[in-house]
């Protein structure tokens, strides 16, 4: 609103213009312009499942029972993805099993055990700046230490899902601990104070009251990592994995894969996206593409869901 | 920890004393002067003084707690009585700048000696504090789990959980629902139930940091009730905003102030008088204490 | 007059519990310490063999007419040309979308509104970057880039690469300006409408005025994304492992992630020369210098901001 310039004798009918409602164009336009800007961006999302799940239609509505189930082959239209998703369900189980422990800790440490010094700040900021580390400068760290490392290339076998695994959990590891540690300063000082205030240690008031309170956000950046370790090709572009046709085949449940040559979800998209035959280029890739978005998807709206419900219980 | 320290503690504060001749009276002279016969010392306090870094946050608090007494701590905000509060059960040792100077003895024993365990201390001095903070648990499990955790077996929770309940005047109004959570009770009711997990562990000593503070004056007259009860088992130390409130409750009452520190001027609360409870209400020795209890300042 | 006194060991708690303590302590302190561990890992594994290839690389190959390892011509300029282009080109797409998106969710949507487009914009940033690949390379190429310029590579450009790469940082600079956008204190807000300003004025020249430093810095945060990001440009950039010199945007073009990951993926292991083994780590080198470089300085930006506030 505009705001009358005082006068001396009262002219209450300029004083009533000047208050009127004035057609704010320049607002309203600026106001339009934002709008518009996010219908752009999530007009791009739709078009981009939309031509994800289109490209793949054919294979998602003729077969995919069998592409589920089928083999890497050289035919397009008997080639299935049954490896991929081996790969990367053990990729993920190992992410889990790995980054989160070790993710969880190092921010409990952190959080409640850390003291004020020069190392606590040297340790911050180093998680700070790993986070920001291109993920495929960890495949990098991945080829030289999990696949060709001294002493370590025997354990993980080589270019082996638990080098993999191991190489996207150095990856998620600072985003799961910064996750985890907003978490745990989340937690409010006054149930802390009530669990030492009846002779709790620190690490019983940590194990019975702060991760309890702070699961929630703990799993939702957990899940999030997950969906990234998931979705992740760069790092297993460098630690080689095969794209190409992978001749042991072994039920999901025989672990001793871990140590095998592999291909994952992304990778298997990778290659199967830049091969002049679209039966692969485009029916399979986008068909792999759709699985792989809609587990993505899944984990990621979980754990949105989960922190919203978190928040408004907290607020609330 | 020996005699001998304790001599050079107390030569230290004649020292002092000798030094600073316009000191406010000294509480031990105050009370030594009474004629009714004192209960036993649990809690002694000599030159006390808690720095945060190097902020002094409250200097030379000298002050002897006895036994099955309420003695209440008052005092404008900012004069450091919640902070010496803390300093008891050790609570300020999960302040990483917080230091504390002087002597602080529980049963003779010098709780800030290396060989003292604060959990230990903690669950000898129990805490009860101003906005109730049940666990996000039952009430069955808020009770339970200081004992739990110190090793209590299983099979005295039952007794316990009735026991420290009826303590805490709220066995009739829960015991039907022990399962339920502790956090679908009113505010009074959970400070009650704060008081009877404090009790659970069997402590010595119950710190009260302005427990009533965030309560209605029914819960408030409640929670007041209850002291006068339970003070037969425990002593009681009660840091309150309410001069009413101390002056109904407790046999002692400690006044604290705050004033500018010459040393790095900011404010540093200090004890002014400490004494029987009627005498500081009715007839205190220093000017600074009835210019507050009178209501003239503060 | 004193209570009985007591015996040291009865406040000498339980040593069972206090060795415990002592372990869980050592426990978090090694998980901690296992992110430095991280980062000297990556420092060492990228440096050893990075010096080690620039002491062996004849050094006039660094300039020359394009990058092909195998052969032992690693030309720089090829991949630092493509690297700048794509990162150029993702800004003008990510910097108005992505402010304009945080813009509007922190100060003109309704609560409403915002619990609704929010969980959208990170559903789009959780999407996994070979599928933004896959996009750009079977439609923003085609639907896009190619209607408008005739001569723009059919098997992937930089410009459509770019692209992809913006739509990918999007919601990385919404989240960050909002982040800033969000901290300017209400109370400016509050001032400048109570002097008669419009919502408009306000927000252009009070509130992102006092977000700057914050703004700038999702800025550098979404350029080192974008220098960092592989999948699209490696699927949509068009170059396979090789690239002749190209400083025009609509031909193949290959960045520094994109020939890393070329380099690895051009058969099942990363063979060739030892020399092509080697340019993998020195390029590597170069990229990890340069987006830590920017995190830092994001970094400092943002906690610039966090203490005004």
């Amino acid at each position: 609103m505009a705001v009358a310039t005082p006068t001396t004798v009262r002219d209450t009918a300029s004083i009533a213009e000047s208050l009127r409602r004035k057609r704010d164009v320049k607002g309203v336009a600026f106001q339009a312009m934002m709008f518009l800007s996010l219908v752009i961006t999530l007009g791009v999302l739709v078009v981009l499942l939309f031509t994800v799940i289109s490209d793949g239609w054919p294979v998602l509505s003729q077969r995919l029972g069998g592409f589920l189930t089928s083999t890497l082959r050289p035919d397009a239209v008997d080639a299935g993805v049954v490896q991929g998703l081996k790969g990367t369900f053990y990729l993920c189980a190992i992410v889990a099993i790995v980054a989160f422990p070790l993710g969880i800790a190092a921010a409990i440490y952190m959080e409640e055990y850390a003291p004020q010094n020069w190392l606590t700040s040297f340790i911050q900021l180093n998680i700070r700046n790993l986070a920001g580390v291109p993920s495929v400068v960890y495949g990098i760290l991945g080829l030289t230490i999990f696949v060709k490392g001294w002493g370590i290339s025997s354990i993980t076998g080589g270019s082996s899902p638990l080098a993999g695994g191991l190489t996207l959990s150095a990856l998620v590891l600072p985003v799961v601990i910064i996750t985890a540690q907003e978490a745990i300063r989340a937690t409010p000082q006054a149930l802390r104070e009530a669990g030492f205030g009846v002779g709790a240690t620190k690490w019983e008031v940590i194990k019975d009251h702060i991760l309890p309170y702070a699961a929630p956000g703990i799993l939702t950046g957990t899940l999030l990592s997950i969906a990234r370790a998931a979705g992740e090709a760069a790092p297993l572009l460098l630690i080689g994995t095969i794209s190409g046709i992978i001749t042991r085949s072994a039920p999901w449940y025989d672990v001793t894969q871990v140590q095998d040559r592999f291909t994952a979800m992304p990778t298997l998209i990778t290659s199967w996206a830049v091969q002049p035959d679209t039966g692969f280029s485009v029916e399979n890739a986008a068909a792999a593409i759709v699985i792989l978005i809609f587990f993505v998807i899944l984990l990621n709206s979980a754990a949105i869901m989960l922190r919203n419900r978190f928040e408004s219980k907290r607020s609330g | 920890m020996n005699d001998e320290t304790n001599h050079d503690a107390q030569k230290q504060v004649d020292e002092m004393d000798a030094v600073q001749a316009n000191r406010p009276t000294v509480a031990t002279v105050a009370t030594e002067n009474s004629i009714e016969p004192d209960h036993p010392v649990v809690l002694s306090m000599r030159n006390l003084s808690v720095y945060y870094g190097t902020f002094r946050a409250v200097r030379d608090v000298d002050m002897d707690i006895r036994e099955n007494e309420i003695t209440a701590m008052i005092g404008p905000s900012g004069c450091g009585k919640s902070t010496v509060l803390r300093s008891i059960n050790r609570m300020n040792d999960l302040i990483p700048t917080a230091r504390v100077e002087g002597d602080l003895r529980f049963h003779g024993l010098d709780l800030y000696d290396s060989k003292v365990d604060p959990v230990e201390v903690r669950r000898r001095i129990g805490m009860v504090f101003q906005k109730p903070n049940p666990f996000p648990k039952s009430i069955y499990d808020n009770i339970t789990y200081g004992p739990r955790i110190a090793g209590t077996p299983k099979e005295n929770f039952d007794e316990i959980v009735e026991t420290s309940l009826k303590r805490a005047a709220l066995w009739d109004e829960v015991k039907d629902r022990l399962s339920e959570s502790a956090l679908g009770m009113s505010g009074g009711q959970q400070q009650r139930l704060c008081i009877a997990r404090a009790i659970a562990t069997n402590p010595d000593v119950l710190l009260m940091d302005e427990p009533c503070s965030a309560l209605d004056p029914i819960a408030t007259g409640m929670i007041e009730d209850l002291m006068q009860e339970i003070k037969s088992n425990y002593t009681i130390v009660i840091v309150t905003h309410n001069m009413q409130q101390a002056a109904r409750v407790s046999d002692r009452t400690a006044f604290f102030t705050a004033q500018i520190d010459s040393e790095n001027d900011r404010r540093t609360g200090l004890l002014v008088e400490f004494d029987r409870t009627e005498k500081i209400f009715s007839n205190p020795a220093d000017e600074r204490t009835e210019n507050y209890v009178t209501g003239r300042f503060g | 007059m004193t209570a009985t006194n007591w015996d040291i060991t009865e406040l000498q708690g339980s040593p069972r519990r206090q060795q415990r303590e002592k372990r869980v302590q050592a426990v978090v302190f090694s998980a901690a310490l296992v992110s430095i561990l991280l980062s000297v890992m990556i420092v060492g594994s990228l440096g050893f063999e990075a010096i080690r290839y620039i002491t062996e690389v004849d050094l006039s190959r660094l300039w020359d007419r394009g990058w092909f390892p195998r052969n032992g011509v690693f030309d720089l300029k090829t991949l630092i040309v493509a690297t700048l282009w794509v990162t150029l080109i993702a800004m003008v797409v990510a910097v108005p979308l992505g402010l304009s998106a945080a813009i509007y969710l922190s100060e003109y949507a309704s609560v409403r509104a915002r619990k609704v487009l929010k969980p959208v914009l990170e559903v789009l940033a959780g999407i996994p970057s070979v599928v933004l690949g896959f996009f750009a390379l079977r439609f923003i190429n085609p639907n896009l880039v190619e209607s408008w310029l005739e001569n723009a590579n059919s098997s992937g450009n930089m410009i459509s690469a770019g692209i992809g790469v913006g739509i990918l940082t999007i919601p990385l600079v919404a989240s960050i300006s909002e982040d800033a956008l969000s901290s300017v204190p209400n109370a400016l807000r509050e001032a400048s409408a109570g002097i008669g300003a419009r919502k408009l004025t306000t927000t252009t020249s009070i509130v992102l005025p006092a977000a700057i430093s914050g703004l700038v810095a999702a800025f550098i945060v979404a350029t080192s994304r974008a220098i960092g990001e592989t999948m699209v440009v490696f699927i949509a950039g068009g170059a396979a492992d090789t690239a002749l010199f190209a400083s025009n945007p609509a031909d193949q073009g290959l960045t520094m992630t994109a020939a890393m990951a070329s380099l690895a993926a051009g058969s099942d292991e990363v063979v060739g020369s030892g020399l092509a083994y080697g340019s993998l780590f020195f390029v590597g080198s170069i990229l990890f210098l340069v987006t830590m470089g920017l995190n830092v300085l994001a970094d400092r930006l943002v906690r610039k901001y966090r203490l005004e506030y």
